[in-house]
């Protein structure tokens, strides 16, 4: 049996504040699997991301990166294997789309050549003309365009990890189903090991081969969509509830889950 | 107007020199105010502890007069001092504060989004640095950068009063002649000169920040940045004199710019050295320290002020007595007093014409009764000194009914021709007395001692070349008090050139003479 990509044993985090975020979290991304953690705000989500690419280390337990602890990684190293995409994209606005996605190869020291040949291809994966956006600079890219040219500098140079937090949290409905679809068609080449965060339990449905739901520092389910979505944990029922439906409209955090609830409720 | 342009045409060669100094003062403390300015910014920008202690600091040294901070760096070993060496610190400091808050504010505005991508990315601190977190500060520091070189170019001119060179001394020149066109001469290049420094770095940070950024363009504005500075230092370099010259300063009033004129060319003819004038120093203590420190070589001082402000020796009336002390106490201190010039500059207390034939004033101890009516103004030094205002308001008993007014000493003989003080202390030889129909006061209690003037210079300079002793020899006893006042007159009432002036002095009096004496 091969190693899992992602493993996290017991694992507990408190923020710097004194809060319990995790407490005794364990979970196993296996090579090439998609799994989408679902949870609302402040359940932690985020760390879970930041503990995989050792942007935080926990407090107890172990998080094993290809079979190996994080504490034992260099940090740089590590990072460089692990993709990373940002809800709010993070494109350095003084570089424009080829350089953006140039970055990482660039601090790998490849080639000119070669730094333009992948970057050619990687803007080609993503469903964007090398021609007409490479020159382009973030600022004059739509949120879509801006969030594959994210994917694009997270795969830069094949990283066998990739973590997306809220990817397609900002973006309008149709754009979102479209990534969604452009997503899936992405990982069936590529065939990452993909840990997506979002509150959005169709989206979680939509991409994930597993999905996680995270509550309270602990994850009260964690299994094939289809299973999740038939649970009759009250928790995870309440979740699915709460929780926003795909496609219904840009994303709002304001009125809360609670003022939610008996709509979404309904409209299913 | 068209005086002006006379001026600068006649001093055209001067010009380009002084103007080479000011850019070469406001581009070398410039550029290291970025080298020190931006790693501290970076340093404190990551160190919010530190960052606050540390603007605040730079912001109290923002606010001391640049005038007072060049006074703080005379007496300081190694960067004080008088000269560009002085100046370049005093700016270096000034142009810290908007350079390190720039940079600090430029990294604080990063969003932090963008900060948190390239570390995920895997980048190291440096790679961060350098990639992301700089090239997004540029803009920010760039202005910056302009802030420091405009108030550079500004703070450059004051420092001609220690000697610095640049701009300033036309402005320090015209201040002590009264001269409009001078002060213009000065001031108007240096205006111009921080226009275009602010319009230049204006147009770098343009060409950074412009929303659509092409690689060639940012390439060109550095690269203009880089070739404006490359040829403004080079020409700074090439305007800076020779060094291994006589160094000759003045106080910074009209008869000593002349007295140094006087040595200066003195010295250039008769012992063939090149020579390099530090005229318009702000001071009798800044001369004589700088004299001390090896800044300068020789300046005129008068005997009765080396006893008091620079001895503080108890005040003697006998002339002889005076000038053989101070002889003395300048040897104790490697220097040396030559023979005296000819003439004693003495304190002279000066009243309007109209007032002294209305009232038949002619001592001062007339002036004293009618004091309780009258407003008095004083140059900076004459407050101070011991020989000055307190010791004769205590001796003529003096009782103005509100504390004279300190004002620049050339300044004051036009308020008192203007009526707005009745009474000041001027110089005996000054030519505006005349010019002005003003009246000087006998001293019948003989308060003053003898100001017999003589040059003062440092016993290593003369030792090492002789011929600088003869030539400074050549002007003794050759100065009268009226050949002064005549000099002063020429500068100060007919504003003709100083240089000049004393070329035509030399000719018809000391090299005619030796040439029949021969």
């Amino acid at each position: 049996m091969p190693v899992p990509a992602i493993e996290f044993r017991d694992v507990s985090f408190t923020r710097p504040g004194g809060l319990r975020v995790l407490d005794r979290f364990s979970l196993t991304v296996e090579s090439g699997d998609v799994l989408a953690l679902v949870g609302r705000s402040g359940s932690g989500k985020t760390t879970v991301l930041k503990l995989v690419n050792r942007l935080l280390l926990p407090d107890a337990g172990a998080v094993l990166v290809e079979g190996r602890d994080t504490r034992e990684w260099e940090p740089i190293r590590l990072r460089r294997r692990v993709g990373f995409v940002l809800q709010d994209v993070g494109l350095f606005p003084h570089l424009n789309v080829a350089a953006n996605v140039g970055v990482v190869p660039r601090l790998e020291g490849w080639s000119p050549e070669r730094t333009t040949a992948r970057v050619d291809e990687l803007l080609d994966l993503v469903g964007l003309g090398a021609q007409t956006v490479a020159g382009r600079w973030p600022d004059e890219l739509s949120g879509g365009q801006r969030q594959r040219v994210g994917v694009a500098r997270a795969l830069a140079i094949d990283p066998p990890v990739l973590l997306m937090d809220e990817p397609f949290g900002a973006l309008d409905p149709l754009t979102r189903a479209e990534l969604h679809t452009e997503f899936r068609r992405i990982q069936q080449r590529v065939r990452k090991s993909v840990v997506i965060v979002t509150h959005d339990m169709g989206e979680a449905f939509a991409l994930g081969d597993r999905v996680g739901v995270l509550e309270g520092g602990r994850l009260i389910a964690y299994d094939r969509p289809d299973l999740v979505a038939a649970s009759r944990e009250p928790l995870v029922r309440r979740l699915l509830d709460a929780l926003p439906v795909v496609p219904r409209g840009p994303v709002s955090e304001a009125p809360g889950p609670e003022g939610d609830e008996r709509g979404a409720a309904s409209a299913r | 107007m068209k005086a002006l342009f006379a001026f600068w045409i006649a001093h055209r060669g001067e010009l380009a020199a002084l103007l080479g100094q000011h850019v070469m003062l406001v581009t070398a403390s410039t550029a290291v105010a970025v080298a020190a300015g931006v790693p501290l910014g970076i340093f404190s920008a990551r160190r919010p502890r530190l960052a606050s202690p540390l603007i605040g600091l730079a912001s109290v040294v923002q606010t001391i007069p640049s005038l007072a901070m060049f006074g703080f760096l005379l007496p300081v070993p190694l960067i004080g001092g008088v000269g560009a060496r002085a100046a370049l610190v005093v700016l270096i400091l000034y142009g810290l504060l908007p350079i390190v808050r720039t940079t600090i504010a430029g990294l604080r505005s990063i969003d932090p989004a963008i900060r948190e991508a390239g570390v995920a990315m895997g980048m190291t601190p440096r790679e961060l640095l350098r990639q992301v977190e700089l090239p997004l500060a540029l803009p920010s520091i760039v202005a910056g950068v302009r802030v420091a070189a405009v108030v550079a170019v500004g703070s450059a001119t004051i420092a001609a009063a220690i000697g610095a060179g640049g701009l300033g001394e036309y402005i320090y020149r015209g201040l002590s002649m009264v001269d409009t066109t001078v002060i213009l001469a000065g001031a108007i290049p240096a205006a111009l000169l921080a226009l275009t420094v602010d319009a230049g770095l204006l147009w770098v940070e343009r060409q950074l920040s412009v929303r659509r950024r092409s690689p060639r363009r940012r390439a060109a504005a550095a690269g203009a940045a880089l070739v404006a500075a490359v040829v403004l230092l080079t020409s700074g370099v090439a305007a800076r004199r020779t060094s291994g010259a006589i160094i000759v300063g003045s106080k910074n009033f009209t008869e000593q710019l002349v007295l140094g004129e006087l040595v200066a060319q003195i010295i250039e003819r008769d012992a063939g050295m090149p020579v390099h004038r530090r005229l318009n120093l702000g001071g009798t203590l800044i001369c004589d320290g700088a004299l001390l420190t090896g800044d300068l070589d020789v300046y005129v001082e008068y005997t009765g002020t080396a006893l008091t402000a620079v001895f503080h020796a108890p005040i003697s009336t006998d002339e002889a007595a005076v000038f053989d002390t101070v002889r003395n106490l300048y040897a104790k201190t490697g220097r040396t007093l030559l023979p005296p010039l000819g003439f004693n500059n003495t304190f002279a207390i000066l009243v309007r014409g109209a007032d002294a034939r209305a009232l038949g004033l002619r001592t001062i101890d007339d002036a004293a009764r009618q004091s309780p009516r009258w407003r008095a103004g004083f140059g900076y030094e004459f407050v101070e000194r011991p020989d000055g205002y307190a010791g004769l308001a205590k001796v003529y008993g003096l009782r103005f009914p509100e504390p004279p007014r300190v004002m620049d000493l050339t300044l004051s003989y036009r308020a008192l021709a203007s009526g707005q003080v009745d009474l000041i202390a001027g110089d005996a030889t000054a030519g505006l007395i005349k010019a002005l129909d003003l009246t000087p006061l006998d001293d019948n209690r003989h308060y003053f001692p003898p100001y017999d003037a003589a040059p003062v210079a440092r016993a290593e300079t003369l030792l090492r070349y002789p011929a600088v002793r003869r030539a400074l020899e050549k002007l003794s006893g050759k100065i009268s008090a009226d050949d002064m006042r005549a000099l002063n007159h020429a500068a100060d009432v007919e504003h003709r050139d100083i240089s000049t002036i004393a070329r035509e002095f030399i000719e018809a009096r000391i090299t005619r003479e030796s040439r029949t004496s021969r």
